[in-house]
């Protein structure tokens, strides 16, 4: 277990790096072009070379890559050009908003995503079953942006219960965190409640459930305490992994809703070439991604007994 | 050893087309699948015959913030009314549909070409090719999607092409992995090794001998990455990456025209909301019957 441990954490570093280096790659591959993006486009060339050759940019794309890991692991992120201000005083606030937004969600998600792939796996092929499989087949068809706009139009048109835009500018509020968690909730949970019910029916069908009802315990002690437990070691996995579908849907629906937050920063800074910005949210996105995989990894191995006593 | 050649009868494989009719017959027993592969269908026909359904000219102004029903000016009835701009959303719809349906397929097939011969490269030859191979794929495979598709449409301009480009470098690694997964199951089968003691080539046997038997895994996947696919164009068009305007996108469409659902003009945004959101239902309901009827052989 140990060993495995060190390799999962090796691998995770190798591919942080490798991301890293596609990202610095792709941002600052071209001196020219940052220079242009920190000076504006009405600088002469003569002050563009000025700049490479002030700020190193003139050195070896390696060496300034190991330099910039250096100074990232250190907590410094570069200055923002369009805010003209370092990125970590702007980039930790947004990420903090998202991820009030993301763990709420995800909080929401998993609670629905279980109860309705466990009520549907527990008597497959019921009309209970069929019922919910229809309704998450179908949420899972409406995108985030879909969502937003019917759901703006259902509760803050026509019913008015609810703010249509949810910018956090007035400190955290509650109702304004109803509609994007409800998006995002909507069209991520199918997935997990799927897998639940695939597990869920599958243990069902297993000598010892059977045993249990013959022994005539009560059906909701069954469940709770014989088939749960082994039906929801699969679907922990996909819920972790379920984290990096978050981020995704994150980007569309902060945008959506003028959402403070990182995924409507990374949107931003991509489309004004913010380099410095886009390479803090890609390298957090990534590592958040691949840390829960990690950790979902890990915890599967650890769960099921079958892998851990090998 | 029994040195007597058994005259077995010679079975010709169908082809393609015989499959795929047989494949449609066998949806019957899936009224689910049945039912998403007439939405696809319904979506499909709109597309080829946009120029003879659709009402109006998509791109021309004409009156605008119509409600649906809205008799237009020089004859002709608004079904689904105007937008903000004064443009027909019907016909907006169906040729915003085309273009969706075209980039989709396009993007999804190339994305299975790049990704069917990593995955058989790596599931075939193994060794140091297929670390290389799985450990790109695991590192495209680690950024969250949307987050991905942001950074190489910012970088590499907002087009056709680049988006076509950005599903294939976003999605082939997930296509690697399925047909290497198969490709590594069926490398080991009796007539894997028949064919390599007849002395054919790698690729002989990797495109004629394992690609078919991979298939079935493969049709589903192929219907679930067209339904992905379609949210992705939309969502690039939603985030104003997408295709470029004035041609109508379904995303480009919501963006565009979202503002006016709460101030009371909420089907010009909701009509190209649920024309996405049913299309995609179409994709996933084909894949869930295709899955299904798949299983029961």
């Amino acid at each position: 277990m140990p060993q495995l441990i060190m390799r999962r954490i090796g691998m995770m570093i190798l591919i942080m790096l490798t991301v890293a280096l596609l990202l610095f790659l792709m941002n600052e591959g071209d001196p020219r072009l940052i220079a242009r993006s920190v000076l504006g486009p009405y600088a002469q060339d003569q002050q563009l070379d000025a700049w490479i050759v002030q700020h190193g940019y003139d050195r070896h794309i390696l060496v300034r890559y190991v330099e910039w890991i250096g100074r990232v692991m250190s907590g410094d992120l570069g200055d923002s050009i369009i805010y003209k201000r370092p990125v970590n005083e702007i980039f930790w606030d947004r990420l903090g908003n998202t991820g009030i937004l993301a763990g709420v969600t995800f909080v929401v998600m998993v609670i629905v995503a279980l109860t309705l792939g466990v009520l549907a796996g527990m008597k497959e092929g019921s009309t209970q079953d069929r019922v919910i499989s229809v309704f998450s087949i179908t949420t899972t068809s409406i995108p985030e942006y879909a969502s937003a706009v019917l759901l703006a139009w259902i509760f803050v048109f026509t019913l008015g219960w609810l703010p249509g835009t949810s910018s956090m500018t007035s400190g955290f509020n509650v109702v304004e965190l109803i509609l994007p968690v409800m998006v995002l909730t909507l069209y991520g949970f199918g997935y997990v409640a799927r897998m639940t019910r695939a597990s869920m029916a599958e243990v069902m069908t297993n000598p010892y459930i059977r045993t249990a009802m013959l022994k005539g315990l009560p059906y909701r002690h069954i469940i709770m305490k014989h088939a749960l437990r082994n039906a929801l070691i699969a679907p922990f996995t996909v819920i972790m992994l379920q984290i990096n579908w978050l981020l995704s849907g994150v980007v569309v629906t902060e945008f959506a809703f003028g959402y403070k937050g990182f995924g409507a920063l990374l949107l931003e800074a991509a489309l004004r070439r913010d380099i410095f910005v886009i390479e803090a949210c890609g390298t957090a996105a990534v590592f958040v991604a691949v840390f829960t995989q990690t950790i979902g990894d890990l915890g599967y191995t650890y769960l099921n007994p079958r892998i851990r006593f090998k | 050893m029994a040195t007597s050649t058994t005259d077995a009868p010679l079975v010709r494989p169908d082809s393609t087309i015989v499959n795929a009719v047989k494949a449609v017959a066998l949806l019957r027993e899936s009224p689910v699948g049945l039912f998403g592969a007439l939405i696809v269908l319904f979506f499909v026909l709109l597309a080829i015959f946009a120029p003879l359904v659709s009402p109006f000219d998509p791109n021309a102004t004409i009156l605008p913030f119509a409600f649906p029903g809205t008799a237009a000016p020089d004859g002709g009835v608004f079904l689904f009314g105007t937008d903000h701009l004064g443009r027909d959303i019907l016909s907006r719809i169906i040729w915003g549909g085309q273009r969706v349906l075209f980039y989709a397929t396009v993007a999804t097939i190339s994305a299975y070409i790049v990704g069917i011969i990593m995955g058989l490269a790596a599931g075939y030859f193994r060794g140091y090719l297929d670390e290389i191979i799985s450990f790109f794929a695991n590192v495209i495979l680690s950024f969250p999607i949307m987050v991905l598709y942001v950074l190489i449409i910012a970088k590499v301009g907002a087009s056709g092409l680049n988006i076509i480009f950005a599903v294939v470098f976003a999605s082939s690694p997930g296509i690697m992995r399925i047909v290497r997964g198969v490709t590594m199951d069926i490398a080991t089968r009796d007539y894997i090794a028949a064919s390599q003691t007849r002395g054919e080539g790698p690729w002989y046997i990797m495109l004629v001998e394992i690609l078919p038997n991979a298939r079935s895994p493969l049709i589903v996947d192929f219907c679930l990455r067209m339904g992905y696919t379609t949210i992705t164009i939309g969502a690039l068009g939603f985030l104003g990456l997408g295709l470029p305007p004035p041609d109508p996108d379904w995303g480009g469409m919501i963006t565009e025209t979202r503002a006016f659902v709460t101030g009371g003009f909420p089907h010009m945004a909701i009509l190209p909301a649920c024309a996405v959101s049913l299309l995609v239902l179409g994709f996933n309901l084909l894949a869930d019957g295709l899955r299904e009827v798949s299983l029961k052989d």
